[in-house]
């Protein structure tokens, strides 16, 4: 079956390339600069008109389509440039934990002395819950893009491992396998070359689920004041600015939250997809 | 087994992070030559260790008291919020699974599926403002947050808790759901429940006593694997409502770098986890008579 069939992977598909058309095309999408703020403009409501200064010292008149927050910036612009940061984050942490699972994975999976080693050290790690870890390391470093990126992946990183293991026990011992060894490939070039290749479509979606899951715990961390430095527009810092007057002015925390169920959901729809499609076996299991 | 190993490997970290960042300030210099952070990391640790085996997590650098009072102190929040939490999802979620499998591919299991997507997927504290916006602020019936101890009165108790328990329980109720119905699927394609049809049991005496019952593992564990969420959840879903319990201490020793706050509650939870998992593990004895240890 063709991937591009399946309904679930067109809808989230499409959801997706739209917000990375969106982060991408945000400066043109009719945004001011994100850290601009005017104190005439204070709490104005989704779409009022107020006026904004820039960096020139330039006041222009400038309409707020999502309102602006209690320092007088655009929330619409906010959440715009929001969405760049999340892109980032969800990818690069994915990405992160592939690599370092499916290096943990391989090698406990192909060189047996090394299993039981690195897999006491996964039990560890996932007996800690997740959202735990990543407040500890955030807590240990100073809060910026590269420590909030490895707070997320690390928790996610004996997840991939168990995965990958699971897999390279069972290819091992595929025919093509021990033609290779029995040819005197190195063991190197059959752990990359020959197994590998064949864990990537699970691995591909393990990686959909965990960028959700990484934009959600950016998201979290930054709500609760832990992640990203509060001058990056995230939603989460939009949300934690605006969760003191939430109940005057609500659409603070909504537009960023819609922002943010939004593409989470998009993400795991084509992670259900990809699975449908990619790894039927999987599919009759969750 | 998984509780030694806990032990031994979670206080890593934390020795870690007290000496990570203790030298960037001098305010903290001279606490950290007062706690005898200024010695070696093997000393540090070694004594942490000796004390944590005695059930002393330390003094917290913030609050002044020690951390084992302070989280005896916020237990019973966070403890009643839990329990709330997993009552409602398991009575929510196992009947709208099991139901869900018995109309395998109809309009109710197609829509309650999407509904697990989307419970995945809404951020715990994007559904606490909606609920909060909805039911307090909109329709007035419940109070928009704080916390009242069950000392002062059942009613106001709960009145407190039960959006907070709402609100957290949705993605829990997505998880077990999905898992409930995959198992029970599977349960009902068997052989018992042909026997147990053509008998000609009542459906409903087919589906929890024949279906359910063995299906019964898979869902324990996924309620336990669950409770890494929900200790997740708990931190947000506290800070939102403003219920002073563990979640709302963790947040708050982050932000004042308090760091045997911090260790010492990431290692209370870490083990509130693993003797949970441990629990539904000896659990599997009554649920399934074949398992045996």
């Amino acid at each position: 079956m063709n991937i591009l069939d399946n309904w679930s992977v067109r809808i989230g598909g499409a959801a997706l390339a739209l917000l990375v058309l969106v982060a991408i095309a945000a400066p043109w999408l009719g945004t001011v600069d994100p850290t601009l703020f005017d104190a005439a403009s204070r709490d104005l409501r989704p779409g009022e008109a107020g006026e904004i200064t820039t960096l020139e010292g330039e006041t222009v008149k400038h309409v707020f389509p999502m309102g602006s927050d209690s320092f007088g910036r655009d929330i619409y612009s906010r959440v715009l440039y929001g969405t760049r940061v999340s892109l980032v984050v969800g990818l690069t942490a994915a990405l992160l934990a592939l690599f370092f699972g499916v290096i943990c994975g391989l090698s406990a999976g192909y060189i047996r002395w090394l299993d039981g080693l690195v897999m006491r050290v996964m039990d560890g790690i996932m007996a800690i819950p997740a959202i735990l870890i990543a407040i500890a390391v955030v807590a240990l470093w100073r809060a910026s893009l590269p420590s909030v990126v490895i707070a997320i992946a690390i928790p996610e990183i004996p997840r991939v491992t168990r995965l990958v293991r699971s897999l390279v026990l069972s290819i091992r011992e595929e025919p093509y396998v021990e033609a290779a060894v029995s040819l005197g490939t190195p063991t190197a070039k059959i752990m990359f070359g020959h197994i590998l290749p064949n864990t990537m479509a699970p691995l591909l979606v393990q990686g959909t689920y965990i960028c959700a899951f990484a934009i959600l715990l950016e998201a979290i961390l930054s709500f609760l004041g832990v992640g990203l430095p509060p001058d990056i527009p995230t939603w989460g810092n939009i949300m934690a600015e605006g969760r003191v007057q939430f109940v005057e002015y609500p659409h603070n925390v909504f537009f960023p939250g819609v922002f943010l169920a939004i593409t989470v959901l998009a993400v795991n729809i084509l992670g259900d997809g990809l699975r449908d499609t990619l790894d039927p076996k999987m599919a009759k299991r969750v | 087994m998984l509780v030694f190993l806990l032990l031994r490997l979670t206080p890593g970290d934390p020795a870690a992070i007290m000496a990570g960042d203790a030298a960037t300030s001098e305010q903290i210099e001279r606490i950290r030559a007062g706690l005898g952070l200024d010695r070696p990391l093997v000393v540090q640790f070694g004594l942490w260790m000796k004390k944590i085996l005695s059930g002393d997590l330390g003094e917290s650098f913030y609050f002044r008291i020690k951390v084992t009072t302070l989280i005896a102190q916020r237990l019973e929040p966070t403890f009643a919020l839990a329990t709330l939490t997993i009552l409602i999802a398991v009575m929510v979620s196992i009947p709208l699974g099991v139901l869900a499998a018995s109309r395998h591919g109809g309009w109710f299991d197609r829509t309650l599926m999407g509904f697990s997507v989307l419970g995945f997927s809404v951020p715990v504290f994007v559904l606490a403002y909606l609920l909060i916006w909805l039911v307090s602020l909109k329709l007035g019936w419940l109070p928009v947050q704080g916390y009242a101890r069950l000392a002062d009165g059942f009613v106001p108790f709960l009145r407190h808790l039960i959006l907070p328990a709402i609100t957290l329980s949705v993605i829990y109720i997505a998880l077990i759901a999905r898992v409930t119905r995959a198992s029970v699927l599977e349960a009902l394609g068997e052989e018992y429940i042909r026997t147990a049809r053509a008998k000609g049991l009542p459906e409903i005496r087919v589906l929890v006593r024949h279906a359910l019952a063995n299906a019964a593992v898979p869902i324990a564990t996924v309620i336990g694997i669950g409770v890494a969420i929900l200790i997740g959840g708990v931190v947000v879903t506290e800070s939102v409502y403003a219920i002073p319990g563990l979640g709302r201490l963790t947040v708050d020793a982050v932000l004042a770098r308090d760091f045997p706050t911090i260790q010492g509650v990431i290692l209370f939870f870490s083990f509130v986890y693993v003797a949970i998992n441990l629990l539904i593990d000896l659990s599997y004895v009554f649920l399934d008579p074949r398992i045996r240890y």
